[in-house]
């Protein structure tokens, strides 16, 4: 059976090409194309502004496309919006739960907007909100719920449909590690179900574990794409060197360091030089005289990508 | 079909519903609500009429001799029918402000429901349903225990609840519009019920004769919605409505219901589809 749409390639989940999102004269989105196929979990990673909710919004089918075009489950978004919407799970980033009822009647409510028999969501209900770990509030109102619990909720809301991609704009946004982990846990589950995921992060250690392939978008723009690994194979080096100094006393050290290194980047609290060999890299900071308070040398991450491509970091 | 090696994708369990049963299971949602509070709900939509009665109708009503002014009738019989449809507008403009709002702006459940297969059109159409099965309730409720009352004179009274909703929702739909188009904290209601609910209570001939309102501001009379809800209501509770006039109230009440429904679903549209 197709996985994908009516038409195209059926493995395509979503297909955008020069996709843009204006609001008034301002393009959110400016001309973006993307391929997300089916099984795949992708990410969209950028700065605050960027225009990931744009975009997940666009793909939801709840805001209409300015340019471009967009393919959603081989269906067009302006005519078939709501054939699409009943095939996907929604996580928008601000929850919006129904905060007068319970849990129960929350998950019960909303899949019935799927066409779902009452007896089907009776019973989905109790299953997703074992999932949620919310069981034992299952008869509470939603309102004094802590904030993660409604996160949880949100997520589980949005499978009630046993959906075929989902869109998870910052799901982990609120949660405690704990829940992060079962979250990630469940949302590897269902990409072992062939489910489809999209998701928009600010947390690169989530997109490194989650995304098989993802984008960096900043300012509207995709500025680079590919699997965790091999963006970082290709905007960093294999080991970055963490300088710290007393407060201070960092200013004017990146001039006396920064030919030891590949790049060099300098952040309010820290030192950063990027090198094939870290060790080396310190000894030669150490025989120049340089004295900080402490030093750490690592791997090359997403965060490190995501400096480098936007010239922000990410403090999470 | 396909040669495709990945994993069996599952097939998504939803499907779309047709519009009204969309707009149906919207009512059902606050349906589930309303399990949880009809007692409070029921007691603003349904005894406050009903505590402006016993005030009214039967305390100063009292005081109010049976003559012309009134066709002849007693106070209470004059005033019962226009005091449901009073009430009745009255909740129809309140439930369509700040909790139309909420659910763009606050509470955001519309933005949760629209993101399903139900359209903003079909959103719309569940809140207006579910406003009038809440008008027809409260309705029967005050109607029943006005009859312990003794407060209705005929059979035809029964349609006094039918012109309650039709004036509720005609009123209420304008201002689902407003609340549509509202982006700040809905300000513009407070001044809606000081400055529109409150003098269209008082121009309306709900408590005394149209007559006794000066003729300078008797316009304000003509076009308050209230007005041909009561006059409406008048005939069916008390008899001898003028067909002609009959028609041409119930055109009106119509016509703002009709004109608040195309404004509020182009505003509903706008505000959820951007
Ligand atoms: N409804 C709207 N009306 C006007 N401007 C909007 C609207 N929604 C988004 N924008 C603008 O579009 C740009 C991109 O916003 P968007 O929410 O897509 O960013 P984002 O990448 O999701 O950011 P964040 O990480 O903060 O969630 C911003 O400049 C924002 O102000
Ligand atoms: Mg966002």
């Amino acid at each position: 059976m197709a996985n994908g749409g009516d038409d195209g390639d059926p493995r395509l989940m979503v297909s955008g090409k020069a996709l843009v999102k204006r609001f008034g004269g301002v393009a959110a989105v400016d001309g973006i194309d993307v391929e997300v196929r089916s099984g795949e979990a992708f990410g969209f990673l950028g700065p605050n502004g960027a225009g990931k909710s744009s975009t997940m919004r666009m793909v939801a089918c709840v805001s209409p496309r300015s340019d471009g075009e967009l393919r959603v489950l081989g269906m067009d978004p302006d005519k078939d919006g709501p054939r699409i919407r009943a095939r996907i799970g929604v996580v928008p980033q601000l929850d919006n739960l129904d905060a007068e009822l319970t849990v129960r009647q929350n998950l019960q409510v909303y899949g019935r907007y799927f066409g779902l028999s009452r007896a089907h969501v009776r019973a989905k209900a109790v299953e997703l909100m074992a999932f949620a770990e919310l069981s034992d509030r299952a008869d509470d109102p939603v309102d004094p719920l802590s904030g993660g619990m409604k996160r949880r909720l949100t997520i589980a809301r949005s499978m009630v449909n046993d959906p075929e991609l989902m869109l998870l704009d910052e799901p982990t946004t609120g949660l405690d590690p704990q829940a992060r982990h079962l979250l990630w846990g469940r949302l590897y589950q269902l990409k072992q179900q062939g489910v489809t995921l999209i998701i928009t992060t600010h947390d690169m250690h989530e997109a490194e574990q989650l995304c098989d392939r993802l984008v960096v978008m900043d300012g509207g723009r995709i500025v680079a794409e590919g699997s965790p690994a091999s963006l970082i194979a290709r905007y960093s080096t294999r080991e970055v060197l963490e300088l710290r100094f007393a407060p201070g006393e960092q200013d004017g050290q990146v001039s006396r360091v920064a030919d030891l290194a590949e790049r060099s980047e300098a952040l309010p609290d820290r030192l950063l030089l990027y090198t094939a060999d870290g060790e080396a890299t310190l000894e030669a900071a150490h025989a120049r005289g340089l004295r900080p308070v402490s030093t750490l040398i690592r791997r090359s991450t997403l965060e490190d990508v995501f400096l480098r491509l936007t010239g922000r970091s990410l403090v999470d | 079909m396909s040669t495709d090696p990945g994993p069996p994708a599952q097939r998504a369990t939803g499907t779309v519903v047709p519009g009204w049963r969309a707009m149906w299971l919207r009512v059902e949602g606050h349906w589930a609500w309303y399990r949880r509070y009809w007692r409070s709900s029921l007691y603003s939509s349904g005894i406050e009429p009903l505590l402006f009665l016993a005030a009214m109708g039967l305390g100063f009503g009292s005081q109010v001799e049976a003559g012309p002014a009134t066709g002849g009738h007693s106070y209470l019989h004059y005033v019962t029918p226009a005091l449901l449809v009073a009430g009745a507008v009255m909740s129809g403009m309140g439930e369509s402000s700040f909790p139309v709002l909420s659910g763009f702006k606050w509470q955001k459940d519309y933005i949760a429901v629209t993101a399903t297969p139900i359209t903003p059109g079909q959103l719309l159409g569940g809140q207006l349903a579910w406003l009038g099965i809440r008008l027809t309730l409260s309705g029967v409720v005050y109607g029943l225990v006005a009859l312990t009352f003794g407060a209705w004179l005929r059979p035809g009274a029964v349609l006094v609840v039918a012109v309650g909703v039709l004036a509720g929702l005609a009123c209420a739909a304008p201002v689902m519009a407003l609340a549509a188009a509202t982006y700040d904290e809905g300000r513009r209601f407070i001044v809606m019920f000081r400055f529109v609910m409150v003098p269209m209570m008082l121009f309306s001939a709900t408590f005394f004769p149209i007559d006794r309102i000066p003729i300078e501001l008797r316009w304000l009379t003509w076009i308050s919605p209230l007005w041909h809800g009561n006059e409406l209501a008048r005939a069916a509770a008390l008899g001898g409505g003028d067909p002609l006039a009959v028609a041409g109230h119930a055109a009106f009440l119509l016509a703002l219901f009709a004109g608040g429904v195309v404004l509020a679903r182009r505003l509903f549209y706008r505000r959820l589809v951007v």
